[in-house]
């Protein structure tokens, strides 16, 4: 609180100032400029990601048989596929099977992890080592190669690139959280809370959980990123979208056939991509900037 | 190391047999009747008990014997040798050009905090790991490939093949290095001993290389260490790009038709290839840190 | 006696998100050949920060000087460039750091940090500067000097640190030491010793030495003559025995009446009350005054200049209007 005082005449005026932590995070946010813009970004998206279908110019499943590979112009912004269809509505609607791929598959990995590192760091002993190795293990192969077996065991469709992007993603958050929650287990709050007979679950969630959710917040962000390459990469192979959906990286797979002729099938949706996955990294840098107090430099 | 990879060996193969799907049905072929699928069951030994299965695997393996492709009926060792070679010298190759351009990238973005080399750094940076990295891979072929000619689209034969596929592969991890660089060596600049340098009346360009780099890299080393372990288990998206003859493309197919000994054979050979580059970066962490390396 | 260093009206400012902080105001004080000069004050006085200024040592913050003159061997080191400043650094003058636990590189040899000043201002080659190392860590006490060379910092306990820091720093015999509160992180038996240690090399090499410290007890050890600071200005400057016998300024007597003495019943310790000032928010007038019991209406008002009270004795501060002038005992 400001205190400023000024002595007139008569009376004495102190002004205060309110401090909001919504207000300090926006005024931060806002001098992040970068980020700032990459958030409006996101934010556009997932506009488009509810509305998308709505607002498609052409129906992105109608083949038209007399438009095929027509380069970008004013009536298909971004041209046409091997089947005549606009490349942009296409674009628009999957934007929602991206966004909304990412976010599950990202949120699930999240609650399972963050649950299971908060277990481990808290209780300790058998269960911290249990799940500690365990997550070893699945860190020791590559993100890709883990969802790329476990979909190949699981067999193609969204629904199991979901679950496998989930299952790749509770190592790391897992080992976050536990990070966060042996550091919190240690503080004098903690310590107060449990000398008033708090249970194990109430000081878990609580009190040592809202010390992390900087920390998680950022790595969910940048997780996001992660998880559209990774579900973009499975449709390429084959192993995710079915090759009729508008998924992104279905349709640069579809397109590849036509690289040197027709580029724009490949370059669109890869750029769709791109910018996207981009988006979500400079958020999560901003919000690294702003929220994470470890990181804070001069 | 040798009980860790007996307790490895004993997964792997309980984990591979747990894949749900019948090899022997896909080695049939869908319209075999059951008959037909019975004694190609048998014919493979896929009809015995689960752990006279593992016992012979396991004598097997001891007398240096892979097993048999249920696929392809071909020696694994045999399948191995074909790929192995060409994916070490992939991730040779990316790890290489990932670690020069990243570590250099990413001081020169800590010295110049905040002007413009910084910024096309982290620019650079940051877009590299945005990008998909088959939509990088086939943006390369396009252009150097199909329309300038210098290298050709696939294959690993002669060195001109491993230039794209290691571009692609090693872009990402060029891009992970710079930013962890950066904000190492940032770190670092914050130590007393570096105003200590400074205070000497050393010059920056040797205060950055000498003072500040040995203490920064450390821990840009052992990342970078860990990411060679990954990549030894072949990158699924550059080899089908690139048409590569890698691990990671058998890995998959392997799996996709419940290849049981090829399955067991790469798994078993990722994990002895991960746990030695772990001991490897674990040597090499107490060999740059000297607190480690004498302990007081 | 000759004057080795002259700080006239210095100023220094920190630039902060477009924003410039003055933290110096105009510091103005001398140091003679072989003489121990200290600097006194609390932390946010600006003393390290004068120090930092002297050697432009300004690489990694944002700070710069923005004002003043400081006359080293007859050369004003404001005008001097970058490379100009280097070849002065370790070499004519030389700093060593509060902290020993971490201003030593963990990751390089104690030998090949001692030879870096060696190699690069004397010119020595390998072998030379290595028994010339090995003859320095001998000279601050340093047992097995030839085995400490290829050890590294974290074997060593912080007072063989701090002598290592020492030696690093007298290595190519500069005129001026500075010691920006070197024994503040030790602990009080080693303190000792490193003062011992510093006054012995002081007074064998005819060294010049600036001694930073908020600690009076050190000073009234070691120091020649005393500069005292407050709020980025020098506000009272005296020989040591007189400044702990007749101190003048207000904010002096606080810190003096401010140390516990033996053999006194008190019930509470005598202190100053109040806050040091903000930098960018200073007040009017005397940056005392708010704190000060002494303060007269006048010294809210206006800046007192300083007053020249006796030889080698001077202090900022109004309640010696009547004395100044060119009182000369």
């Amino acid at each position: 609180m400001e205190v400023s005082r000024e002595v007139s005449n008569s009376s004495i005026v102190i002004k205060e100032n309110k401090y909001s932590p919504t207000k300090e995070f926006w005024n931060n946010w806002k001098r992040q400029k970068t980020a700032f813009w990459a958030s409006i970004f996101i934010l556009l998206l997932i506009i488009i990601a509810i509305i998308g279908p709505y607002i498609t110019p052409y129906d992105p499943y109608e083949p038209n048989y007399n438009e095929t590979l027509q380069g970008p112009s004013k009536e298909h912004f971004a041209g046409t596929d091997e089947y005549g269809r606009d490349i942009f509505s296409r674009l628009l609607v999957g934007a929602r099977i991206s966004l909304s791929v990412s976010f599950l598959s990202v949120l699930l990995g999240a609650i399972a992890g963050t649950i299971l590192g908060l277990l481990s760091g808290y209780f300790g002993g058998w269960l911290d080592r249990l799940i500690m190795r365990s997550s070893d293990v699945m860190f020791a192969f590559p993100d890709l190669l883990l969802a790329i077996a476990i979909v190949a065991i699981l067999g193609p469709g969204l629904t199991n690139v979901v679950i496998a992007v989930s299952v790749f993603s509770i190592p790391s958050f897992a080992r976050l959280v536990r990070g966060s929650t042996l550091e919190g287990k240690e503080t004098v709050f903690v310590e107060a809370a449990k000398s008033m007979g708090a249970s194990h679950f109430r000081i878990m969630f609580k009190h040592i959980f809202p010390e992390s959710l900087g920390s998680l917040i950022v790595f969910i962000s940048m997780r996001i990123g992660t998880a559209i390459l990774a579900a973009s990469s499975l449709s390429f192979l084959g192993l995710g979208a079915s090759p009729e959906t508008p998924d992104w990286g279905a349709m640069l797979s579809l397109g590849r056939d036509y690289l040197g002729t027709s580029s724009h099938v490949v370059m669109m949706p890869g750029i769709a991509i791109f910018l996207t996955v981009l988006a979500f990294n400079l958020v999560g840098d901003g919000l690294r900037d702003v929220l994470d107090p470890k990181t804070k430099n001069e | 190391m040798i009980p860790i990879l007996f307790v490895v060996s004993i997964l792997i193969f309980f984990f591979t047999h747990l894949i749900p799907g019948d090899p022997a049905r896909l080695v049939a072929g869908k319209d075999a009747s059951l008959e037909e699928v019975n004694i190609i069951r048998a014919e493979l030994g896929l009809d015995k008990p689960i752990l006279e299965q593992y016992i012979t695997y396991m004598s097997n393996l001891f007398q240096g014997d892979l097993g048999t492709s249920l696929k392809t009926g071909l020696p694994v060792m045999d399948m191995f040798v074909d790929r192995f070679m060409p994916s070490i010298y992939l991730t040779l190759f990316s790890m290489v050009w990932a670690l020069i351009f990243g570590l250099l990238i990413g001081t020169f973005s800590a010295v110049f905090k905040n002007k413009w080399p910084d910024y096309l750094g982290m620019v650079t940076a940051v877009s590299g790991i945005s990008l998909p990295g088959f939509w990088l891979g086939l943006i390369l072929i396009q252009i150097f490939s199909v329309q300038l000619g210098w290298f050709p689209t696939g294959g690993a034969e002669g060195w001109k093949s491993y230039v794209l596929p290691s571009i692609t592969l090693g872009a990402g991890i060029m891009s992970m290095l710079a930013r962890f660089t950066r904000s190492s060596l940032l770190e670092t600049l914050k130590a007393d001993y570096i105003r200590t340098g400074r205070a000497k009346g050393l010059k920056e360009t040797v205060v950055i290389p000498k003072h500040a780099l040995r203490n920064s890299l450390i821990p840009v080393v052992t990342i970078a260490g860990l990411q060679f372990g990954f990549l030894l288990g072949g990158s699924v998206v550059v080899e089908t790009v690139f048409s590569f003859p890698g691990m990671g493309r058998l890995l998959i197919d392997s799996i996709s038709f419940r290849d049981y000994p090829v399955i067991q054979a790469e798994l078993l050979l990722f994990s002895i290839e991960f746990i030695l580059v772990n001991l490897f970066v674990d040597i090499l962490y107490s060999f740059l840190n000297p607190k480690i390396r004498y302990v007081a | 006696m000759e004057m080795l260093l002259q700080v006239e009206g210095l100023e220094t400012e920190f630039k902060k998100e477009k924003q410039k902080i003055k933290i110096l105001h105009g510091v103005n004080f001398h140091i003679n050949k072989g003489e121990v000069l200290g600097l006194v004050g609390e932390s946010g006085s600006g003393k390290s920060l004068t120090s930092l200024s002297i050697m432009k040592l300004f690489k990694g913050t944002t700070g710069e000087i923005s004002g003043g003159n400081i006359t080293f061997n007859g050369r004003d080191l404001t005008n001097k460039s970058e490379s100009e400043m280097r070849k002065i650094r370790g070499k004519q003058i030389a700093m060593i750091f509060q902290e020993p636990m971490t201003s030593l590189n963990p990751v390089m040899k104690i030998g090949e940090q001692l030879m870096e000043p060696i190699r690069l201002h004397l010119g020595y080659k390998e072998n030379q500067a290595k028994e010339h190392a090995i003859s320095i860590l001998q000279k601050v006490g340093i047992p097995r000097a030839e085995e400490i060379i290829y050890e590294f910092p974290h074997q060593l306990s912080g007072g063989m640190r701090q002598r290592i820091m020492i030696a690093m720093a007298i290595s190519c015999k500069p005129q001026l030491l500075i010691a920006d509160e070197p024994t503040t992180a030790l602990d009080v038996t080693i303190q000792a010793q490193i003062l011992d240690l510093m006054k012995q090399l002081q007074k064998r090499e005819n060294m010049s030495m600036l001694l930073i410290t908020h600690d009076l007890g050190v000073v009234a050890e070691m120091c020649d003559r005393v500069v005292v600071m407050y709020a980025g200005k020098v506000v009272e400057e005296a020989d040591v025995f007189d400044l702990f016998e007749s101190p003048r300024h207000p904010y002096t007597k606080g810190l003096i009446g401010s140390i516990p003495k033996l053999g006194q019943k008190r019930d509470k310790l005598d202190s100053i009350k109040g806050n040091v000032p903000d930098p960018s928010n200073l007040p009017k007038g005397c940056k005392f005054a708010p704190r000060c019991n002494d303060a007269m209406p006048i010294c809210f008002e206006e800046e007192p200049p300083v007053m020249t009270l006796e030889k080698n004795r001077s202090c900022r501060c109004w309640l010696y209007k009547e004395e100044r002038g060119d009182i000369l005992v």
